[in-house]
């Protein structure tokens, strides 16, 4: 192996980077509030009474569960200006990511909608809660906690994915890797540094998000 | 001129779908022997493998699969080997599914009963048959569910090659969008991945069920 390791070109790049990494930060948590938002809206249709909600809601997860994220993204940047949607790399990341998000979300917050018992609403409904602060306190909060760990590791996920919109010209991590590989060709040092920026990308959110849990679920031992 | 999206566009992207089929199932094949290796490692009696493994994992879990893929094709030649992207993929792939099935199958060597492995030992049973007799076909009905929900991901996975330029379904799509000017209908076409992956689940059932009788009879002997 003859080959003289050069860092150089790569951490004289570091401006580049740092915004690729805040790019990168900005989409994914936009994402991942969007998607959670927009999935318990999917959870609610997925258990809903009516029929026809359901079968929409279910349509809509299998739909998005089952295809890549990355025909997603083209789905959403080249194929909507057909039907005259025209949004930018970095809009056409967020809303692919947020639809992808959203189906994985609806299935992960059902699972913990499930394991509430019904006496819990039932001891709601005694104590003479309306309906919206039974769903709010009693169904959806204790569903998100009970699933937490899951909902985070779906997160995570989310944000290695969204590496993917590069692919759209969304000013993420690996654009800027990629346009430094383009300008200096010094392929090896980029990824694998790129490799070790998401290495500690993931630890952050890993971290910042038990934090957010601990803050958020630290009921009733408060 | 452009052409329209028709039958023979269609079949194109078929003609795709069979290297996304044979990606996935090399990249199964290797990275699950692999996956079990790293499972077997992870689960020994040495500290220093099992953290090895960790980090291991650990390294494939943290980063995304287009950056590993990535790597394995700049950093390959560097090394001197002088590889086809099909090849590079293969190894890339793999070694991505080596780490997410060992993690999984750890978790299943550990969720059998602790009972199971002590008893194998009190009869004298050495580790290789221990393992291949006793624990890992019981690991495996455990870890059943998780590792074709993993499958899944990696066929899908298997998307990431057309970002490298090989021909394979999500490549053949961006092919025809850019001749016949109708991305909708050929992202939409795209969804032939759900086709590919709509078998899973029934798989799923069919191995649960197959598996559930011999479940059954070890509880009750």
């Amino acid at each position: 192996m003859n080959y003289t390791f050069d860092f150089a070109p790569v951490v004289s790049a570091w401006p580049m980077l740092l915004q690729g990494v805040l790019g990168t930060l900005r989409m994914s948590s936009l994402s991942m509030v969007f998607g959670l938002s927009l999935g318990i809206v999917f959870m609610l249709m997925r258990m809903s009474k009516q029929a026809g909600m359901r079968a929409i809601a279910i349509g809509y997860i299998e739909m998005i569960r089952n295809t890549p994220i990355l025909v997603q993204v083209f789905f959403v940047f080249f194929g909507m200006p057909a039907i005259g949607i025209r949004l930018s790399g970095e809009q056409a990341a967020i809303l692919a990511m947020t639809l992808n998000c959203a189906a994985y979300a609806a299935e992960i917050v059902r699972g913990g909608v499930q394991s509430i018992r019904p006496g819990q609403i039932e001891a709601g409904r005694a104590l003479g809660l309306q309906t919206r602060d039974i769903y709010r306190f009693i169904v959806l909060r204790p569903a998100i906690r009970a699933v937490y760990p899951a909902l985070c590791s779906q997160f995570i996920l989310l944000m290695l994915n969204s590496s993917l919109v590069s692919s759209v010209s969304a000013e993420e991590l690996t654009y800027f890797a990629q346009t430094l590989d383009l300008q200096t060709f010094r392929s090896f040092e980029i990824y694998l540094t790129l490799g070790v920026i998401y290495l500690l990308l993931s630890q952050f959110f890993s971290i910042a998000l038990g934090v957010i849990g601990r803050v958020y679920f630290s009921y009733p031992a408060k | 001129m452009i052409r329209q999206f028709g039958l023979g566009e269609f079949v194109f992207l078929l003609e795709g779908a069979r290297w996304t089929i044979v990606l996935s199932l090399l990249a199964f094949t290797v990275g699950g022997a692999l996956g079990l290796a790293v499972a077997l490692r992870r689960t020994s009696k040495w500290k220093m493998l099992r953290f090895i493994m960790a980090i291991y994992i650990q390294m494939f879990q943290g980063t995304p699969l287009l950056v590993q893929l990535f790597f394995v094709y700049f950093g390959l030649p560097l090394l001197g080997f002088k590889v086809d992207v099909w090849v590079a993929l293969t190894i890339g792939l793999s070694l991505h599914t080596s780490a997410f099935l060992g993690e999984i199958w750890r978790g299943s060597i550990q969720a059998v009963p602790a009972g199971q492995n002590e008893a194998a030992q009190a009869l004298g049973i050495g580790y290789v048959h221990r393992m291949v007799d006793v624990v890992l076909p019981q690991a495996f009905r455990i870890g059943l569910p998780a590792t074709i929900s993993f499958l899944v991901n990696l066929i899908k996975g298997t998307a990431l090659a057309a970002l490298l330029g090989l021909t394979e379904l999500t490549r053949s799509g961006q092919l025809m969008a850019n001749i016949t000017f109708q991305p909708l209908q050929v992202y939409g076409a795209g969804s032939a991945h759900l086709f590919l992956h709509l078998p899973t689940p029934d798989l799923l059932q069919c191995t649960d069920r197959t598996a559930s009788p011999r479940r059954a009879v070890i509880k009750n002997t």
